[in-house]
């Protein structure tokens, strides 16, 4: 059950694997994602979106970032290992849609969601741009499989250790300005999220966020993961992941993001015994 | 003043040998002093999430059934949502028949051993019962739910639980969604009647709310696990990680996977929030959250447990049923300093069981009756600070007959908190309603089934339990589990 068949380390702290999950991969639309349990009784759920998965062969392949104890735990894992539990496919799937000209924006590990929307984007007649940032060169992701589906594709690195120097913002301003999409859809931390919202505000270009909140059981039984959404509570698990960039309390979703915190870090020193990253890296 | 077991089993012992042998009255009967419960001290379970209550000891059991009447009318069975013969089964107890009494509830209940423990007896069948009635007080009536409890216990503890007989294949399959007390009733019946029965959970442990919601201390886990293990051991299927409308639709398992008929008992798992300012600040929980951290999630075991808890000193619970008794005594033994239960009307009002408002009491919960909040604070981090807080008082009768509170301007002001957890009530999920086209639900989402049979308005497709009666209780649960299984297998039969 839920067998990992591939493993493979995409950057300094990101990983790719594919698992065993048949049901998953052929009920699953872009957009949509699972919550995986291992590890036991004392095993946490954690959210992944699915970033690709192959019917025929009943796999789905899950993109991941090691930021703290469960996703290092999950790295650990090799190929042939198990994941206890994974429920899913979770959400509601990406509104995919002929809208004309799409700018994709991903940060980050927010690459790796991005890839099937922008794909699927493509595959309705959209014109796709794409725009890619990460804090550097090492934390690029997926760059070959974004460029075979992108009209254009431009990179941002924070340090400028590859391609242009800056923040997706710069180039999704240019493309607002001279290009004229008629939709965007950002994913990535929620800073950039956010930001990236107040960037095409002006301009009245629909903006498509995916919300990565807290969760737990990801069915709506729990509210943990509600946001602040035009005013009124929104479940992400089950009223989204995705909603309406312009709609959303970032501020608010952030701060809840950072309610456990404390607790996090703790645990957080403890789990990189063993992984061999260094502290400062992840 | 708390006594010990021991003390308490001494006691009865001494009763027992003045009472058995002996013809006792109507009136020898009455008089009897009503069995306490034995129970860990407050401040020892406080730190602890053992069971509170641990049960009466064989003395004990004996002598409070003979306190039973055994009267011709039965009022107790009246009060009992599904008819135990209660007189029959403590009559078999006084004989120290344990698994005789065990197996007459079992005609009627499948899950005594629960029920015994979650059950609302003083507003069901002890509400009834003529000793309470004699005594003019319910407290003194006979304590059914524990010596219900008591046999079932010893009934499991000694190995005597006969798994039912299982008839020959009938070739059909049946689909069961949810796995709480609805759904497990449900399996059971439909599974006796020879039919290849699967289970679907959406979490990735079985149970329902009596895994994830009730806490250890209240119900031990080991008791559901134990009906879980049951079904299995008949042969049914039990498939955790599998959200029904979303792994597969409802219509998927009809027309694709070959069940010729669905039970749904998905529960009433959507918690409510009251939409006061200030509910989505950092320190805000529903209390499905809260408990689901501490019981599913094992998040009171800190150190072994990956899921995180948030520190709290001073917390505030908002209800007055038994979600808001777990909330609060579950914070008290994950560390807070104080807790302070909210409730908008009086303790007379208060829809929890009796004996977990004492026990709240005697853990040094405090209770802030009459008081609604109206909006939460924090600081610029977004992190609770404290509540608004209006006096009320109570109004006329509402159409449900309880006299509705009533805010008192002028009287607000401002308590500090750093937690707060929202426990007024749970709401039907709506995740099978969207993916069901077809399936009818009245206003507040709960699905529409025929008072008899439990049938939806989908042929083939019944429901029970919390998706139709709304937030309601385990017995009732497990009695339209029954209820729609009885049906199922008729309706299977003409298949
Ligand atoms: C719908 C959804 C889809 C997601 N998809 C992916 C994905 O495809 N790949 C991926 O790598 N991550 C994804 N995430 C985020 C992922 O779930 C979290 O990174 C993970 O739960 C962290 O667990 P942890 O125990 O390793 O870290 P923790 O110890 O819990 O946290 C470590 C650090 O990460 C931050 N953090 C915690 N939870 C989240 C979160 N939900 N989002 C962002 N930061 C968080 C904490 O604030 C802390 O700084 C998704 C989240 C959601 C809600
Ligand atoms: C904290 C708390 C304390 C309570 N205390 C008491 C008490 O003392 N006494 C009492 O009598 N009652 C009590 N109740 C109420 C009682 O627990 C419920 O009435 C009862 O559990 C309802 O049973 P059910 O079988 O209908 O559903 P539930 O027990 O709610 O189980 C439903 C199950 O279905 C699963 N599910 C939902 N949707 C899907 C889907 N689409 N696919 C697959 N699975 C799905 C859920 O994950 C859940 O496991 C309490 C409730 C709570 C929350
Ligand atoms: S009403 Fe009370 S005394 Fe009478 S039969 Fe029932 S339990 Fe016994
Ligand atoms: S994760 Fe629990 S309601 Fe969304």
């Amino acid at each position: 059950m839920n067998k990992i068949l591939y493993k493979e380390k995409l950057s300094s702290e990101v990983f790719k694997i594919v698992v065993e999950a048949p049901l998953i991969a052929q009920a699953r639309k872009p957009g949509q994602f699972v919550i995986l349990q291992y590890g036991g009784d004392f095993g946490e759920r954690i959210p992944l979106t699915i970033a690709d998965a192959d019917p025929d062969k009943g796999t789905i392949t899950l993109i991941f970032q090691a930021v703290g104890d469960s996703t290092h735990r999950l790295a650990l894992k090799e190929v042939g290992d198990s994941v206890d539990n994974i429920l899913g496919p979770l959400g509601h799937p990406t509104e995919i849609k002929k809208y004309g000209k799409v700018v994709c924006v991903g940060g980050g590990i927010g690459v790796a969601p991005l890839h099937p929307i922008a794909q699927a984007m493509k595959a309705a007649g959209n014109e796709v741009k794409i725009i890619m940032g990460a804090r550097n060169k090492s934390l690029l992701i997926m760059e070959k499989e974004m460029s075979a589906i992108a009209d254009e594709l431009i990179i941002v690195t924070d340090d400028g250790s590859f391609g242009r120097k800056g923040l997706v913002t710069e180039p999704l301003k240019d493309l607002c300005e001279t290009w004229k999409p008629d939709c965007v859809v950002a994913i990535g931390p929620p800073i950039m999220m956010k930001f990236c919202a107040l960037t095409t505000k002006p301009y009245g270009i629909h903006t498509i966020v995916s919300l990565n909140t807290i969760m737990i059981d990801g069915t709506g039984m729990c509210g943990g993961c509600r946001v602040s959404v035009g005013g009124e509570t929104k479940f992400v698990c089950v009223d989204g992941p995705e909603f309406d960039g312009h709609l959303v309390d970032w501020d608010n979703m952030m701060m809840r993001l950072g309610t456990y915190r404390p607790q996090e870090q703790e645990s957080h020193h403890r789990c990189h015994i063993g992984l061999n990253i260094p502290e400062g890296e992840a | 003043m708390h006594r010990s077991k021991d003390e308490l089993d001494s006691l009865a012992r001494s009763q027992l040998a003045e009472l058995e042998g002996k013809s006792l009255s109507m009136k020898d009967r009455g008089q009897i002093p009503v069995q306490e419960m034995p129970t860990q001290e407050p401040e020892q379970r406080i730190h602890n999430m053992d069971e509170v209550a641990t049960g009466y000891t064989e003395s004990q059991v004996k002598v409070e059934a003979l306190r039973c009447l055994q009267c011709k009318n039965k009022p107790c069975v009246q009060g009992c949502p599904v008819a135990i013969d209660i007189p029959a089964f403590i009559a078999k107890a006084a004989q120290g028949d344990f698994a005789g009494a065990t197996e007459t509830i079992k005609q009627s209940s499948l899950l005594p051993a629960i029920c015994g423990r979650v059950c609302p007896q003083e507003s069901q069948c002890q509400k009834f019962c003529t000793v309470g009635k004699m005594h003019k007080d319910v407290d003194q009536a006979v304590a059914i739910g524990r010596i219900e409890r008591f046999v079932a216990d010893w009934t499991r503890e000694n190995g005597c639980d006969k798994l039912p007989e299982i008839a020959p294949p009938t070739g059909k399959k049946v689909a069961v969604v949810g796995s709480g007390p609805a759904s497990i009733s449900a399996a059971a019946d439909l599974r006796r009647a020879g039919h290849e029965v699967v289970m679907f959970e959406a979490l990735h442990k079985a149970g329902g709310v009596l895994v994830y919601g009730i806490p250890e201390f209240r119900l031990p886990k080991a008791i559901v696990q134990k009906e879980l293990d049951n079904l299995t051991a008949m042969g049914v299927h039990i498939e955790l990680d599998f959200l029904v409308g979303r792994t597969r639709t409802l219509s998927d398992l009809m027309t694709k996977d070959g069940f010729s008929a669905v039970f749904v008992g998905s529960g009433a798992g959507l918690p409510k929030f009251m939409s006061i300012p200030g509910e989505n600040y950092i320190g805000v929980f529903s209390a499905n959250e809260y408990l689901t951290r501490s019981n599913l999630m094992k998040a009171y075991d800190v150190g072994k447990s990956h899921t995180p808890l948030f520190e709290s000193h001073k917390v505030a619970v908002f209800g007055g049923g038994n979600v808001a008794m777990d909330a609060a005594r579950t914070a008290i033994r994950l560390g807070a300093d104080e807790v302070t239960i909210v409730y908008r009307r009086t303790e007379a009002e208060m829809p929890a069981r009796k004996e977990e408002v004492a026990h709240a009491k005697e853990e040094g919960i405090r209770f802030l009756f009459l008081h609604a909040p109206l909006k939460i604070e924090a600081d610029d981090k977004g992190r609770v600070t404290g509540v608004e807080l209006i006096a009320c008082e109570l109004g006329e009768p509402d159409a449900s007959g309880r006299r509705s509170p009533v805010e008192i301007p002028g009287t607000e002001r401002v308590e500090a908190f750093d937690t707060v957890i929202v426990a007024i009530g749970n709401a039907s999920n709506p995740l099978i309603k969207q993916t069901t086209p077809g399936i009818e639900t009245n206003r507040r989402g709960n699905f529409i089934v025929d008072e008899e049979t439990c049938e939806t308005s989908i042929p083939g497709v019944y429901a029970g339990g919390d998706i139709v009666l709304g937030a309601a209780t385990v017995i009732l649960a497990m009695g339209q589990g029954r209820k729609a299984a009885k049906a199922m297998n008729r309706y299977l039969a003409t298949l």
